[in-house]
């Protein structure tokens, strides 16, 4: 029988499903609690090290961060990856490997003074969305449409926000047709479904209540998140994808996602989707295929 | 199946057998969610505040 941990912070309804499809594949997994963890670095846990795969589940990204360096240091598997969670923890990476990979993205540019941000803001052109370098849930998005807001924005990430927010992550505005992103998920670089969401707001977060239907998985859809997927180092991910004039541009990526809200609109299990990916990478690796 | 009182408005909420330690559960009356703090005996608390670094 496969070992598999699941990492949490908490049991959203997305780990309820996975334990439940994890046992209904036979395997029942140990949770992982990060709340509780004291790690010594030097000793690699021996029941740690029985485990054949690792799920990381956590709320928190920087727990993720640290426990997939620990897992990937003892070489024990993990779904995402070291590198996969890397890379789409950070916006910056993020855009960085989707440029060397050719993956369209809107215009960025990154800068680290409010005075050089105001410049980037200034040759993108106005609209533009100043974003946290890592965050989530659409929190913190500022979509900026005068210098006079840019500086209010930029004066206040500088006085109020810890280091992080002092590097700026300025993306040009891309309008949505009809107010809608698309939001893919993407397995093992298939595009298993996506969904529209669309808001009357400019941010169109599910978190944040946007409405949600079934969009249809097309060449250029799948074709771009497997392409998306590759110059992130693959997994399990999520992927918002905008539509423009000139075909679809990909604006981020992410490798610890929430799916509740789009299972009943595309009919595809997900949870069962990640699972089988996951124990198919175990048995591989079992196997000494490697990844 | 058990029932416990939400903390915040006193309600009823029925668990389901299966319900597990650190489970986030909405309260059906009042919509707070409610962190499942321990199963023996059973104890909810209001869910944590989102901290900074949490998300997808």
């Amino acid at each position: 029988m496969t070992r598999v941990a699941m990492v949490i912070t908490r049991v959203r309804a997305e780990e309820k499903m996975l334990l439940e499809v994890f046992r209904q594949r036979g395997t029942d997994p140990e949770l992982i609690r990060d709340e509780e963890l004291v790690i010594n670095p030097s000793v690699i846990d021996p029941r740690w090290d029985e485990f054949d795969i690792v799920l990381q589940r956590s709320l928190s990204t920087s727990r993720g961060l640290y426990l997939l360096e620990l897992f990937d240091a003892w070489g024990v598997p993990t779904v995402n990856s070291l590198r996969t969670a890397s890379i789409c923890s950070d916006k910056f990476k993020t855009s960085l490997a989707l440029a060397k990979a050719g993956v369209p993205q809107p215009e960025v540019r990154i800068a680290f003074t409010p005075q050089s941000a105001l410049e980037a803001v200034t040759e993108l052109g106005y609209p533009a969305v100043l974003k946290p370098m890592i965050g989530s849930w659409g929190r913190l998005l500022a979509k900026v449409s005068d210098a006079d807001a840019a500086e209010a924005v930029l004066e206040h990430r500088q006085t109020l926000g810890n280091y992080p927010y002092h590097v700026h992550f300025v993306q040009s505005y891309v309008e949505k047709p009809r107010g809608r992103d698309i939001r893919a998920f993407v397995v093992a670089g298939e595009t298993i479904c996506a969904i529209y969401r669309s808001s009357s707001h400019w941010v169109t977060n599910t978190a944040r209540g946007a409405s949600v239907e079934q969009c249809p998985v097309t060449a250029e859809l799948q074709d771009l998140c497997r392409r998306a997927s590759e110059a992130v180092g693959g997994g399990v991910l999520a992927m918002d994808v905008f539509e423009t004039e000139g075909g679809f541009v990909l604006n981020e990526i992410n490798h610890t996602m929430e799916f509740r809200n789009s299972i009943e609109p595309t009919g595809v299990d997900i949870a069962g989707r990640i699972v089988d990916y996951a124990l198919a990478l175990a048995a591989q690796l079992e196997r000494g295929e490697g990844e | 199946m058990s029932e416990i009182a939400c903390v915040e408005c006193g309600a009823e909420i029925r668990l389901d057998e299966d319900v597990i330690q650190n489970e986030i559960l909405p309260c059906p009356d009042c919509g707070v969610e409610l962190e499942v703090m321990s199963l023996d005996p059973v104890q909810l608390a209001l869910a944590p505040e989102v901290e900074e670094d949490w998300g997808e």
